[in-house]
This record gives C-alpha cells, sequence and structure tokens, in this order.
C-alpha cells in the first residue's frame, strides 16, 4: 500500500504551519500521530497535496493538571502519555479508564489525544470522553486563538469545525465541582476493533450528591452522542438504584444507533444501557465504601 | 552402545527448531526479500463491481506516468492465450477480465513500474468503464431459474449450478430414517472464511531470453504442481521452468492455488525481459483468494431412543464463488464432506452435495484442513450434541455409544473410509477428566440460579489426513504421493529433499530428527531443503496435514535405503557376512560381538573410499511414498464457557484438548500446531468471517473488518496426549497441523448451546458475537446465516 | 550516503522532491534522499536493505512492522520515513550482538514462539518494550502488551511464555 505523492512540511512553530495551512488553501493536512491519517494515505482515501507535520513544534506534550483540577493537553500528547499518566488516575478517572481501550498498544505509543478527538470518528473513544467532561478545544488560526466547546466542536461523521487554516493546540476539561468520578466501557469484538457501543460517564459527586453529570456515547450514531441532558435525572442529589435505572433507559434512548454487522440497533442500546448501569453502580459502590 | 535418541535429537526429542536461528534475527527470506537487478515492481488493478460488463478500458493516461514501463490488459493476454487459466478443479479462471467481472476484486489490468509507487500512481489512472449487472451473492440466488448466468463464457453451462454430486446409500439410509425412534435435524451455515496467513501471496517472474528459462520466486505451498501448471499455461518445458518457494509467511492452504497475479508477473516479465515482482496487498489477498467453507448444511440423524445412531442424511450446498477453483482431490466434487461421522460406528449414511457460481471470490481451500474435513466435523459434532439435547441423553455418553471401539479397526465407515486406528473413548475420558465434568452439572445448575450462564462444549473427531493413496486421489491428474532424497556425505553428514513446502510446521527440524531415528546420524547433521523444483524431487507440496503422513513417510522410507545400503557396506567393513550384521541406533555390529562394529558415518566414508567389490559407489537414493490409506488421528477437543446475559459477550474459561495424532516425532512442534489451530476454531467460532452485501462488496476485506484474535482474546489451552501408532505409516505417525481447527470450532459453539440450553437455543450459526448470542438469549430463537451486512454507513 | 531508491527506482524522475534525512538505525546513523510518502517500513526495507521488518497489512492492525522508535514500538508502516529525520530506530536487526542472541530472541527459540516468523520481529520488539519497563510482567501483562500485533500460526501461547522466558533471564542477568 503505497500513499500518493504530497508535500511535505515540518513547521517548528504552530505560526509556521499555520501558514503552511493557509497557503494550502484546504490542501494541506496536519500530520500529527498519523494513526488514523496514514492508513487512509495507503489506501488513497486520502491524498493530501500538503502534509505538516507538526511533530516537531516544541512544547505541544503537556497534560497539566491545574490547582483547581482542570486538565489541558497538549496537541502532541500521545494515547500512552495519558494511559501512563499516574495522576491522570486520580484527577480524571474517566480518561484514564478510555485509555487503554483506545486502538492497540502500538498505536497508542503514537496516536494523539487532541488528533483523535479532531478525527471525529463517530466510534472515536477521545471525542466521546470529552464530550462526557464537557470539554473544549482551542484551536489557532492566522488571526490568533479561540475556543470551541466540545458539542460544537464534532459536527459529523468525520468532521469538525476546525477551519482549513486553524490548528487544535490543546484540550481543555474544566474543573471538576467536587470530586471527578467516572469510567468507560466499551465493547470490541477484539483489541483494536471499533467499539460496537461504548460509553464515557463523568459525574462530579459533592457532599454525596451529584452536581454534574456528563455522559456521551460512541458507535451508536452518525456522530459522538451528547447524552448529558440524559443523565440530568442523575443531577442533584446522590446515586441510588433508582436514579442509575432511569439514566441508563434515559442514555439508551438518547443513543442513535443503526442496525450493522456489530449487532441491531436495540442491541447497541441495551449494551448502552448495560453500561450506563454498571459504570454508575460501580461508582456508588466504591463512594459507599468511601463513605 | 547406541546412541541416545533424545540425545542426537532424534524421534521424540522436542528439539528446537533450526529455522529459528534465521527467523529470530530477521534473516528470513521471504518472497519480498529478494531483490534481483533491474527488477520492476508489478500491481494489479482489481474491480470495485461484483459483476458486470466491462465496456471499455482506457490505459493511456498510465502510459504516461514517468517510470511505467508496461500495462496489461486481458486484451493483451488473450492475444498470447493467457486471458484464461486452468483451475486446480477442472474450471476456467480469468487472469486479467476481458469481457466482464465476476467478484469484486477481480483482476482488471496492471501496471509494471520501476516502484511499486508508480505502479500504484498509473494503476489509478487507468479508466474502466463497467456497464452493472445483477449481483449473486449466495447460492439461493444463484439457483434461481431467473438468476443472471455468471459464467456465461463457458459453453454447456446454463445455469449457476456447478456439480451435483452424492455419495453413500441412499435407499438403506431411507430404511433406518424409517425404522428410527426419532430424528434429528439440524441446519447450519459454515460461513465463508479466509486463511489469511500474515504474508500475502506474490511472485517474482525472471524469464532470461538468453537461457529460454523462466524462474519463478513465490508463495506457493505446492510449487511442482505450479511448475505442471506453468508448463501447461505458458507453454514452457518442464526443464526451463524453475519455481523457488522461499520462505512462507504462513499459507493455510490459501497458497495452494494458482493465481492472476503469479501468471501476469511471467508475462510481463517475457514481455519486458525484466525481473517482475507482484507483492500482492492484504486487501488483494482477502477479496480475490482461496477462501474456506461457505456451506450450508442439512442433517438428519436417525435414532434410536437410546441414542444410538441408525443412519446420517446430509446434504450441503455450496458457494465456490466466480470460479471453481477448489484445491482438492479431483475425485470429489465437495472435498472429503463424507468423512462425516467417521469417528462413529453407524451403519448407513447418504450425502447429495451441490455447488454454486456466485459473484463472490473463488476458491474453496483446504484452509487449515484436509479438503472440507472442517464442515463435515462440525456438521458431525454440532448433530450429535443437538441429538442429545433431543433426546435428554449426556453429551458425553452418547458420543460413548456411538464411537468406533478400539478393537474395532481398521474400521469402514458409511461412506466407505477406512479409519485405521484409535482410542476414542480413552482421549473422551481424560478430557472430561481435566474440564471436570463430573462435577459440571451441578456447577451449571448453581451458576444459573445465581443468573450466571455456563456451558460445556465436547467436540471430538477423526479426520482422514494424509491423501494419497494414488488410486483414490489426485490433482490434475497427477496422484497424490510425496517423495523425499537423502545424500550422505562422505563425512556421515548429510542433505535431504522433500516434495512437501514448509510454511511454518518446522520441516527443516523434524525430517532430520526422522533421518536421525533411522540412521542415528544426528540431526544437527542434516540440512533440510524444500521448494526449489531444480533441485527437490517431485512432490504434491503441503497442505490437508499431508507432510508428515506421506513426506515425512518417504523420509522414513528413504532413510531405510540408505541403511539396507550401509548395512552391506557394514558387512564389509566387519568382514562378515551380511546376515551376520545387526543394527542399533547409529551403528551396524556382529552379532556374536557386540563390541565389533562400524558407525553410520564409518559406512558413508566407506561409501566413497572402500566399497565391497562391484558395489555402486556413494550413498544416496530416493524415495517416492504412496501411502496405503490416508492416516487417522483423533482428538476430543472440550471448552467451557460463561456468557455475559447482559451483552451476549462469552469467554473461555477453560479449554482442554486431548490429541492423539500417533507417535510424535517433535513434541513441541506438535502442540504447537494444536495451539494455533485452535486459535484458528476460536476465530471463527467468535469473530473471523467473510460476507457479502447485496451488491456484492465484500465485508472483511482488510484487518479492521476482517478480525483475527490478539494474544488478549485467545484463550489458554491445556494439551493432552495419547499415542495410538499409525499402523501403515513407517514411524506411526499421523497428520496433526489442522485436527484443532477442524475439531475446535464446535466445541466453542457446543459450550455456548450448553450454556442456553435451558431457553431451547438449538443453534446459532458462527460466528457467534456477542449481539447474535444475546439475541438468540433474549428471543429463545436459533440464529441462522450471515450477520447482517453493514446498512450503508 | 546510500541513496533511498538505488535499488527500487535506479533512475527517480528528478522533478519529484526528496528531503534528505538521517536516521539513528540501530545505533548507526544513516544519510538517505527520501520521497515525502515513503514509509519507513519500505525505507527500512527497500532503501536500507533491512527486510527483517515485514509489512503484513495496510491498516495498521497486524504489527508485524513494529520497530522501536526513541525506544517506544510503533508500526513502522505508519510512519513516514521522513518523520523519523533525527530519531532513533531500532529493528529486529539490532537485536542480537555480533556473538550473542538478546534473551528475547533465545526465549522465542527456546518457548517455540514462532512457526512462519513472518510475525516474529514485531513481536519481539513489542517485547522488549514491555520489558524495559515492566521485568517481571504476568502472564495477562504480556498478553495485553502484545496485543497491538497478530500472530496466526502459534495461538499465542508460546509467545506469551517465550517473553516470560527472557524476563526471567533478564532479571536473572540483571541481578
Amino acid at each position: 500500500m503505497y500513499p500518493s505523492r504530497f508535500g511535505y512540511e515540518a513547521p517548528k512553530s504552530i505560526e509556521e504551519a499555520i501558514g503552511y495551512l493557509t497557503a494550502g488553501a484546504g490542501e494541506a493536512k496536519i500530520l500529527a500521530g498519523g494513526q488514523s491519517l496514514v492508513p487512509m494515505l495507503k489506501l488513497r482515501f486520502a491524498a493530501p497535496e500538503m502534509l505538516v507535520d507538526i511533530n516537531s513544534i516544541p512544547g505541544l506534550d503537556y497534560i497539566n493538571i491545574g490547582a483547581d483540577g482542570s486538565i489541558r493537553i497538549g496537541a502532541l500528547v500521545r494515547h500512552e502519555d495519558i494511559e501512563r499518566s499516574e495522576e491522570l488516575k486520580t484527577a480524571q478517572p474517566t480518561l484514564a479508564a478510555a485509555a487503554h481501550l483506545v486502538a492497540d498498544p502500538i498505536v497508542r505509543t503514537r496516536g494523539t489525544f487532541v488528533g483523535s478527538v479532531c478525527h471525529a470518528d463517530p466510534q472515536g473513544d477521545w471525542a466521546a470522553a470529552m464530550t462526557a467532561l464537557g470539554g473544549h478545544i482551542v484551536v489557532q488560526g492566522p488571526k490568533g486563538k479561540r475556543e470551541i466547546a466540545m458539542k460544537d466542536f464534532v459536527l459529523g461523521p468525520f468532521q469538525n469545525a476546525l477551519a482549513f487554516n486553524e490548528i487544535a493546540i490543546e484540550a481543555v476539561i474544566p474543573a471538576p465541582q467536587g470530586t471527578p468520578v467516572g469510567s468507560y466501557l466499551k465493547l470490541e469484538r477484539r483489541v483494536g476493533d471499533f467499539a460496537t457501543a461504548s460509553v464515557a460517564v463523568a459525574l462530579n459527586i459533592q457532599g454525596g450528591n451529584v452536581v454534574r453529570a456528563g455522559i456521551a456515547l460512541a458507535g451508536v450514531g452518525g456522530r459522538t452522542i451528547d447524552a448529558t441532558e440524559a443523565a440530568s435525572v442523575l443531577v442533584g442529589k446522590p446515586l441510588s438504584e433508582d436514579s442509575i435505572l432511569a439514566a441508563a433507559e434515559a442514555v439508551a434512548a438518547a443513543a442513535e444507533p443503526r442496525t450493522d454487522h456489530r449487532g441491531s440497533s436495540d442491541y447497541k442500546r441495551q449494551i448502552v444501557k448495560t453500561f450506563v448501569s454498571r459504570i454508575l453502580t460501580g461508582i456508588a459502590n466504591s463512594e459507599q465504601k468511601v463513605a | 552402545m547406541a546412541l541416545d535418541e533424545i540425545k542426537i535429537g532424534g524421534m521424540g526429542a522436542s528439539r528446537r527448531r533450526v529455522e529459528d536461528n534465521r527467523f529470530i534475527r530477521g534473516k528470513g527470506n521471504y518472497v519480498d526479500d529478494i531483490v534481483l537487478p533491474g527488477m520492476l515492481h508489478m500491481e494489479i488493478l482489481r474491480s470495485p463491481m461484483a459483476h458486470a460488463r466491462i465496456k471499455s478500458i482506457d490505459v493511456s493516461a498510465a502510459w504516461e506516468v514517468p517510470g511505467v514501463r508496461l500495462v496489461l490488459t486481458g486484451e493483451m493476454m488473450a492475444a498470447r492465450n493467457l486471458a484464461w487459466m486452468p483451475t486446480l478443479s477442472y474450471d476456467t479462471q480469468a487472469v486479467l477480465a476481458t469481457d466482464k467481472v465476476r467478484f469484486q476484486g477481480q483482476e482488471v489490468a496492471a501496471v509494471i513500474a520501476d516502484d511499486p509507487y508508480i505502479a500504484k500512481d498509473a494503476c489509478q489512472k487507468i479508466v474502466v468503464e463497467y456497464e452493472a449487472l445483477p449481483v449473486i451473492v449466495n447460492p439461493f440466488q444463484a439457483m434461481e431459474a431467473s438468476s443472471e448466468l455468471i459464467r456465461d463464457d463457458k459453453e454447456n453451462q446454463p445455469t449457476n449450478k456447478i456439480f451435483d454430486w452424492e455419495i453413500g446409500d441412499k435407499e438403506g439410509t431411507d430404511k433406518a430414517f424409517a425404522a428410527a425412534d426419532h430424528v434429528s435435524k439440524l441446519e447450519l451455515h459454515y460461513p465463508r472464511s479466509h486463511p489469511s496467513p500474515m504474508e500475502t501471496c506474490g511472485s517474482i517472474a525472471d524469464f532470461n531470453r538468453a537461457t529460454g528459462k523462466l524462474t519463478v520466486y513465490m508463495t506457493s505451498q505446492a510449487p511442482h504442481i505450479v511448475r505442471a501448471a506453468v508448463a501447461m499455461v505458458a507453454e514452457l518445458p518442464e526443464h526451463m521452468i524453475r519455481i523457488v518457494s522461499p520462505d512462507l509467511g504462513g499459507g493455510f492452504g490459501n497458497k495452494v492455488p494458482i493465481y492472476p497475479g503469479y501468471v501476469i508477473s511471467i508475462l510481463a516479465s517475457i514481455l519486458t525481459e525484466r525481473p517482475v515482482k507482484w507483492i500482492e496487498d492484504k486487501t488483494g489477498n482477502l477479496i480475490s483468494t482461496g477462501f474456506g467453507r461457505d456451506v450450508y448444511l442439512k442433517g438428519e440423524l436417525a435414532l434410536r431412543k437410546d441414542g444410538k445412531i441408525l443412519g446420517v442424511r446430509m446434504n450441503t450446498i455450496s458457494d465456490h464463488g466466480a470460479f471453481y477453483a477448489d484445491a482438492q482431490p479431483s475425485k470429489f466434487k465437495i472435498g472429503l464432506m463424507h468423512s462425516t461421522f467417521a469417528a462413529y460406528d453407524i451403519p448407513v449414511a447418504h450425502l447429495t452435495s451441490t455447488g454454486y457460481y456466485t459473484n463472490k471470490a473463488p476458491g474453496g481451500v483446504a484452509y487449515r484442513c484436509s479438503f472440507r474435513v472442517t464442515e463435515a466435523m462440525f456438521f458431525q459434532e454440532r448433530m450429535v450434541q443437538a441429538a442429545a439435547d433431543d433426546l435428554g441423553i449426556d453429551q458425553a455418553e452418547i458420543r460413548r455409544m456411538n464411537f468406533v471401539k478400539d478393537d474395532d479397526f481398521p474400521h469402514r465407515t458409511a461412506f466407505g473410509f477406512l479409519t485405521d486406528s484409535g482410542q476414542y473413548e480413552k482421549c473422551l475420558n481424560i478430557g472430561l477428566e481435566a474440564i471436570g465434568y463430573s462435577t459440571f452439572k451441578a456447577e451449571q445448575e448453581e451458576a444459573r440460579k445465581r443468573g450466571r450462564l455456563l456451558g460445556i462444549g465436547i467436540s471430538t473427531m477423526t479426520e482422514p489426513l494424509g491423501a494419497g493413496n494414488s488410486k483414490e486421489y489426485d490433482i490434475l491428474g497427477i496422484k497424490m504421493f510425496d517423495s523425499a532424497e537423502l545424500r550422505v556425505h562422505m563425512s556421515g553428514k548429510a542433505i535431504l529433499r522433500t516434495g512437501a513446502m514448509n510454511q511454518g510446521q518446522g520441516h527443516q527440524t523434524t525430517w532430520a530428527q526422522i533421518v536421525a531415528h533411522e540412521l542415528g546420524i544426528p540431526a544437527d547433521d542434516v540440512t533440510v531443503e524444500e521448494g526449489d523444483t531444480d533441485t527437490a524431487p517431485f512432490g504434491m507440496g503441503t497442505y490437508a496435514s499431508r507432510s508428515t503422513p506421506v513426506a515425512g513417510a518417504a523420509v522414513a522410507m528413504v532413510s531405510r535405503k540408505i541403511r539396507a545400503k550401509a548395512r552391506k557396506i557394514a558387512a564389509h567393513l566387519l568382514e562378515v557376512s551380511e546376515e551376520d550384521i545387526e543394527w542399533e541406533l547409529g551403528r551396524f555390529y556382529v552379532r556374536s560381538n557386540h563390541e565389533r562394529g562400524v558407525t553410520i558415518q564409518d559406512c558413508a566414508m566407506a561409501a566413497y573410499s572402500n566399497l565391497p567389490d562391484g558395489m555402486e559407489p556413494g550413498l544416496e537414493n530416493n524415495a517416492y511414498y504412496d501411502p496405503p490409506n490416508l492416516t487417522w488421528p483423533f482428538a476430543c477437543y472440550i471448552a467451557k464457557v460463561e456468557i455475559d446475559p447482559e451483552t451476549g459477550v462469552w469467554d473461555v474459561l477453560q479449554f482442554v484438548a486431548v490429541d492423539d495424532c500417533g507417535v510424535r516425532i517433535n513434541p513441541m512442534v506438535v502442540e504447537g500446531q494444536i495451539m494455533g489451530g485452535l486459535t484458528e476454531a476460536y476465530a471463527m467460532s467468535s469473530m473471523q468471517y467473510q460476507t457479502y452485501d447485496e451488491e456484492g462488496n465484500c465485508i472483511g476485506s482488510n484487518y479492521m473488518d476482517y478480525l483475527l484474535p490478539t494474544a488478549w482474546e485467545t484463550p489458554g489451552f491445556e494439551l493432552y496426549e495419547v499415542v495410538t501408532p499409525c499402523p501403515h505409516h513407517p514411524i506411526g505417525a499421523k497428520g496433526i497441523g489442522e485436527c484443532a481447527t477442524v475439531g475446535g470450532p464446535a466445541a466453542f459453539v457446543n459450550a455456548v448451546m450448553d450454556a442456553l440450553k435451558h431457553t431451547g437455543v438449538r443453534n446459532i450459526d458462527m460466528p457467534m458475537m456477542p449481539n447474535r448470542v444475546y439475541e438468540a438469549l433474549q428471543t429463545g430463537k436459533d440464529i441462522s446465516g450471515m450477520p447482517p451486512v453493514r446498512s450503508g454507513d | 550516503m546510500s541513496s533511498l531508491y538505488d535499488e527500487v527506482t535506479p533512475t527517480p524522475p528528478s522533478d519529484v522532491p526528496t528531503r534528505r534525512v538521517t536516521i539513528d538505525v540501530n545505533g548507526e546513523p544513516r544519510t538517505v534522499d527520501v520521497e515525502p510518502r515513503l514509509l519507513l517500513a519500505h525505507l527500512l526495507r527497500q532503501g536500507l536493505k533491512m527486510t527483517g521488518t515485514h509489512t503484513g497489512c495496510d491498516t495498521t492492525n497486524c504489527g508485524a512492522c513494529t520497530v522501536l522508535f526513541d525506544g517506544r514500538p510503533i508500526k513502522s508502516c505508519t510512519m513516514l520515513a521522513v518523520q523519523a529525520d533525527g530519531h532513533s530506530v531500532e529493528t529486529v536487526e539490532g537485536l542480537a550482538s555480533a556473538s550473542e542472541l538478546h534473551p528475547i530472541q533465545e526465549g522465542f527459540k527456546q518457548e517455540h514462539g514462532l512457526h512462519c516468523g513472518f510475525c516474529t520481529p514485531g513481536m519481539m520488539l513489542a517485547a522488549k518494550a514491555l520489558l524495559e519497563e515492566n521485568p517481571n510482567p504476568t502472564e495477562d501483562e504480556v498478553r495485553w502488551a502484545l496485543s497491538g500485533n497478530l500472530c496466526r500460526c502459534t495461538g499465542y501461547q508460546n509467545i506469551v511464555k517465550s517473553v516470560l522466558w527472557a524476563a526471567e533471564k533478564m532479571r536473572a542477568e540483571s541481578n
């Protein structure tokens, strides 16, 4: 498998990269981890005229956890950096739970968190996690930086809100109110398979009550599904069997799965319901232990 | 003073593999590793359509790409009478399409260029105008009277039916069913699967105009068959054709047939007078080369109420794709499907088979099995399970009751095979003990009360391995014997060549062990070579677990010929008559005086330096072995699974394999083969399959869609051994490479069915993906046929 | 300096832009001119003639092309050769020293961790990356670390044993 010809630049700064994108007038693509892009080039599903490789830009490989618990993830943070971060295990359990389920262990050494969000694959793990976390993406273009909330960032399958000459430079997860808890479950037929269905749950718990409930889904719609509204039944009270069941059912109803070779739409809803329930029950059980 | 056989790496030694020395250093020599001076690179343009008339092909833009040396189309092949080629099942297959394309991925044009990137660039510039035709993606569509005729290129082919075939005793079977207490019925689909070796197919054709000789390095499991076929197709005499199979990155049956890519690269080399390399990409391999299975099985068992099987009725409808290119013995249209129920003592059976063309890839290879034995054994073990459940009989007991007994060999099966030996019940008992069968039912009941679904599935099987004999088994008229040639140098070191072709089985290691066993020459002193038709003796290659049964036997026989000559030399050296000579491993001695002896190495030296008068010098020979019968290994595989009732995900809690493949040459290698085979069985039962949407698009065209299990999902296996030597094989060995792939799938499926028994579900067709298991559990209904294909996203 | 395509393109079209890159391959700096679209796996195999790195699929699934990139395992079919400029790459050819096999290589031979050998280089490099971080892995940890590398022949069980064999030997050696 052999890609088509393309030009290649490896800028040393974001500004320089934006310059190349601007000059490319829509025919240039950013190359970060390349774990989705390079296979598409090889299969010739993508044939950009120019690749702008941002891997040589210094200072983009940070995971910064603020004193308030907010998290900023730079554009060159690899999946395995998240997987290996001890701090994130407590600071952001949803991310920590998803990290080792992304692709396979070799792909995780190279693929980037931000790149994966930008790829906007309806089955993508990180877009779901970021959506559940209510995060936003900081993008930089010729006119400077702007922030795009996750719900506005993913527009459709493999479509994001970036202008042709903008670069997503970091992902931001806002500070939690109280304690961040959550998890991520994915049904895949084997390691590296695309999700049949996955569920990202990110709660904030304060004084025993759920104060924020973010839930997002992958694999069960034409894009990442933001089920946070459906999860609102959880807010303002402690987790209980009743609220968990209500949330699981509401979230499953919010899914938009289609029947395909991975299962019927009903089956995928069942998986969503089961996973929401399992994650929330797990949280409830560990909350009890803490209390 | 006899040598310690294990120490010299003889039979029974888990000798570490010789070939590993190069592979672990990255010094293997696969076809894509070979670079010849001036070599060009070929890329094939494949059809995106499954069935379409070709209205025009415009290659002019491809010729314009700098670095392009040749663009080939079907028309150019036809001008040289190479547009079509024979298949291994007496059909024809298009090399490059001329009239129409008949499956997605069919070869339409080829570009030969300075490097593969350029060849790919130019391929994209070829413009083909297609006119779509109705697409047939299963045999049921193919058999409709109104269906589009796929093979309109053939004379006397008015429909899409390829063959009707039957074997067995219809009348007797009908009588048995009439007299039965109960008839169990089951309909199964064994989905299409692709052997998918890690290395794809490829070739480097190198035609030398000066010498007139064609050398082809290629990925073939059967280089001599390829030479015969190339001689036919290219009209070159055999001595002007040299086929070399270098290291193969797996085969599993996929590398037995002859593919268009090989033939195109040969013509390209003839036309360019340069070596031409073709390396297939993964998609090309998955969508155009030999697949396995794709058979609909319908069965009935006539039963006495105590579980005794009185008769078997089996019907198969098989999907062969656009060309009937099955790699199988000529006499048998649906392979050895009639080996079904060979392990059971049943009086009468009848099989009817019908094969159809469809707009899918051609093939029907023996994917890690002996010619459809996988389907035959799966059918058998699923039928037995269903019968046990229908009658309320224990699944182990029904097998025990119907097994051929140890003292009943050789046993003529209802379909006429002659099974040679076995200890079936012993194997079963070992397996049951290991899995904890006696306490399982209580455990299962208890678990069910707590909402957990446990199941145990048993699969027992014997299969015919090692075709020929030559009376019954041939491919394209060539009898299925095999060969070995042994040359002992004067130092007593040796080189052995066989007509088999290693692709990971470890022939370099194990063949030397047979020589060590027969001659006492340490295995480390024996070089083994295969795969070069200029140097290896004629043989039929490696597939269908035939290497040890046939070529391995030839190795023993040629060693014995060498020993017979060495005995005469020993008598000469010891100055006694040949009758006074005795043999112990590695040494001849005088019967009356054990101290007086000569080693095999002494004899080797003497063969070149001190011969008896009148003896022909040298110590070399060859042997062609025509097996008197197939070998019949036996296996009992038992899986214990748990199903998650909320998701349908099932996990293997324990897996026990009891294999009796006769005498084991190298136990380590045998166990490796079993574990590899079990993994493919697990793959097919859980995730690995190919299907097609209604437009004939292949779902399973790359590793994102065609799922192979990783180390993470693959269960651990517990292995047990029983040894019943093969009575007719010179070293008592039987085939083993494929037993686990053949027998394994039914163990997994039976286990899931056992866990679901309380719901009334009798069958879930493979692959048992979580959604299918969940649906069965929810509805209490069987899940049949292929999973639905993608709905357009 | 070796030219990338002196085997594959004896006369590369002169209007195709190439870039000069220097890559540390198994401890040796290699400077080559490459077309941007050239995959690292192909540079290693064709340009640098190290054919131990295999390409098994087109979709970044099989891992036969796994090499270590600055010490971490990557699939070299999914990286452009230009991206390796200034970085280090370790391939199977770099595992053994002149006189000695790496314990992982020995382990694969001792425990019959390979049949056809096609996936073996990638498996061994993935295993090396694991053992460098986790000298005493459990069976599950080995299975997990190798789950980005496919094998069709062995059923993995002996591959896992091979890695555990190597781990034990490496621990013994470092004590």
